[in-house]
């Protein structure tokens, strides 16, 4: 009974198998090229000895190891019998997707179980788990598309989207190339560059940051987005209108973040360099802004999203025949799907590539800071 | 102290207002002097700048063209009326909080899952955090659009939205809230012999709820602009996005400016309300205003 109790995944995978066994054949009549038994045998001893493995073994490196092998390598056979007889899948094929998906999950669970001594081995674990999870949300997207046959303009599967991705590359960097290139770039430095010196010279003028914080966190909760169309009429269609609604859209996190930042250092430092006699030039650029570094990061990280979804949104309202957001918008009129997640994949991709070229920028200029640190 | 706080902003504001009519003078005054070139009037320099201020479709609409045609389509239009700002902020409004409530419990449930189910944490919150990078708004068009091919329109799309641009936060946040309470807490939890669930609603329960409204107040006004850039695609029916097409279509200036006055208000009153209900609850949880 204990041995039961080591897994439920394991005890329940077990079980759709031989329901699944139970429900054959896998796939309708209407199927054009059904698999042989022989493909049909393998996922299920994959599946079973996945699952025994998961109850016999104690050693934790195995179990996980063999589990990922047999949930993976089952899926990949899967999706290879499936090839030629999309929307035929009957219920022993979901049964069995369900099943190696439980190994999958127990294997996620051994994971994250383990206590690695190395911190190569720790790094690899950690950045294991949620591509284990990442992988399995594309493969029960594709069983589910691919299986049920659901319409191509509902829900393309993800191979497809891949297919296109691979096969419209230069349409895509065309598209990144206008509205990431040009109004993306150009108006997150000029944003955050003007909410910063707006931001300092509030703090030199007490009266202007007592007037503007209040004003700035006020806007930072304004629908901002709501401009793009008026900055399309001011200025055109080209990427100056929307470089114009990313200025707008990042001035004011960087403002509000760095003057809340411009405070943050302690009195005691403060105290320090007026014993210094240093000027109030000296005491910010020697201690205040240094120590704003994290707020004003925290801005840019902020701004990096604002920055991409302003030039997109303000695509929709009106482009020359290039960008990511003029692509999304007429490629839905067409219902090319496939075309539009490509784009949103592409998008995804370039925010995080944006953001963790800032983080990184943080980590090299903010070493010192405990949360950095790890202190 | 009042004082010392109130009368900067005012300062600012009168600053930007004084900026802006000068504005709508200069942007607008190339087109008006082209209108008098071709109606054959010279008028004075005083005469220009009056005239820049009543065009019918500004650049730059003066801030008191935009406050009449507000309190016009605010207060003077019957409520039933597709022009009437309450109808079309109505429209936006119901989309945004049907998405916010799904939103907030949704990002509770997850929450709760995280805290509690280790593989979940160490698989889910990565994509979750990854997830506040990828400029989600680019979407949806394409929920719009799919559901409306599937017979799903209205409300129900535009909500989903919103729900998807506010569970994010509250996620984020109550991950943060349920864990905050100290070690120290928890094991006293422990040594009052308390099961899994009392630990969970006497501790961990009031000591997120801080968190809570934290990122609730994010979440409202993410949920907003998810209802607003929902309403882009469905071809202008009804609600300030679709206002603010429509007017982007016929050049509308003022209207559109109005509709953004409105997207304002309502945020400001969702925030404060959002505000108000937080400090109502902290009070009746004990706590003291900080």
């Amino acid at each position: 009974m204990s041995m039961l109790l080591r897994s439920w995944q394991a005890v329940a995978a077990v079980i759709l198998t031989v329901l699944a066994l139970i429900r054959l054949p896998m796939f309708g009549d209407g199927a054009t090229t059904p698999p042989g038994n022989a493909t049909l045998a393998i996922v299920v001893i994959l599946a079973l000895i996945g699952a025994f493995s998961a109850l016999l073994v104690s050693k934790r490196q195995a179990v996980a190891a063999i589990l990922f092998v047999t949930a993976h390598a089952g899926a990949w056979l899967l999706f290879s019998a499936l090839l030629g007889n999309e929307g035929q899948a009957r219920a022993p094929f979901f049964l069995l997707i369900a099943a190696l998906w439980l190994l999958a999950w127990a294997c996620v669970t051994q994971l994250s179980a383990l206590r690695p001594e190395s911190r190569e081995a720790a790094t690899l674990v950690r950045l294991l788990i949620p591509a284990i999870f990442g992988a399995w949300v594309l493969i029960l997207w594709e069983a589910a598309t691919r299986g049920f046959g659901i319409p191509f303009i509902l829900l393309p599967p993800p191979s497809a989207i891949g297919a296109r991705i691979a096969n419209s590359l230069p349409v895509l960097a065309a598209d990144v190339r206008q509205t990431i290139f040009k109004a993306v770039l150009f108006g997150y430095v000029v944003g955050s560059g003007a909410g910063f010196v707006v931001a300092i010279l509030a703090d030199r003028v007490d009266f202007l940051r007592r007037g503007l914080l209040p004003i700035g966190n006020f806007v930072s909760a304004l629908p901002i987005i709501g401009i793009a169309p008026i900055m399309v009429i001011w200025f055109g269609f080209d990427w100056q209108s929307k470089a114009a609604v990313v200025i707008i859209m990042t001035f004011f996190p960087m403002l509000v973040n760095t003057v809340a930042g411009l405070t943050a250092a302690g009195h005691m430092e403060r105290d320090l360099m007026r014993t210094y006699a240093s000027n109030y030039w000296q005491t910010l650029f020697k201690l205040r802004l240094p120590a704003a570094m994290p707020f004003i990061f925290n801005a840019l990280k902020i701004n990096s999203t604002l920055a991409l979804i302003g030039a997109i949104v303000a695509e929709f309202f009106g482009t020359p025949i290039v960008g990511m957001g003029f692509r999304i918008s007429t490629e839905i009129g067409r219902l090319n799907l496939d075309m539009v997640w490509a784009e949103i994949a592409v998008a995804a991709l370039a925010g995080s590539v944006f953001y963790g070229a800032v983080a990184l920028a943080e980590r090299a200029t903010t070493f010192w800071h405990p949360s950095i640190r790890g202190g | 102290m009042l004082k010392s706080r109130i009368f900067p902003v005012l300062a600012v504001v009168a600053a930007i207002v004084a900026i802006w009519y000068v504005a709508a003078v200069f942007m607008n005054a190339p087109v008006q002097r082209d209108m008098d070139k071709r109606a054959g009037v010279t008028s004075t320099t005083w005469q220009l700048v009056e005239k820049t201020m009543s065009q019918a479709k500004p650049t730059l609409p003066a801030p008191h063209q935009i406050a009449v045609n507000f309190f016009e389509n605010t207060f003077q239009r019957k409520l039933t009326s597709n022009r009437s700002l309450v109808y079309n902020g109505w429209v936006t409004l119901s989309s945004t909080l049907a998405g916010f409530a799904f939103g907030t419990v949704l990002g509770i449930a997850i929450a709760v899952g995280i805290v509690h189910v280790k593989s979940l944490e160490r698989s889910l919150m990565p994509w979750i955090i990854a997830s506040q990078t990828v400029p989600i708004l680019a979407i949806a068009p394409m929920v719009i659009v799919v559901l409306g091919a599937i017979n799903i329109t209205g409300l129900v799309p535009k909500a989903l939205i919103s729900t998807y641009l506010s569970f994010f936060p509250v996620t984020v946040g109550m991950v943060k809230g349920l864990r905050s309470p100290e070690a120290m807490h928890l094991d006293l939890m422990q040594t009052y012999n308390a099961s899994l669930g009392q630990t969970f609603w006497k501790l961990r329960v009031p000591a997120s709820v801080p968190y809570l409204f934290t990122s609730m107040k994010v979440a409202i006004a993410a949920s907003l602009v998810g209802a607003i850039v929902g309403e882009l695609p469905t071809g202008a029916v009804a609600g300030i996005g679709a206002k603010l097409l429509a007017g982007s279509y016929y050049s509308q200036t003022v209207d559109m400016w109005a509709a953004l006055v409105m997207g304002s208000v309502l945020a400001a009153l969702l925030v404060f309300s959002v505000d108000i209900v937080s400090r109502v609850v902290n009070r009746m949880m004990g706590g003291r205003p900080a």
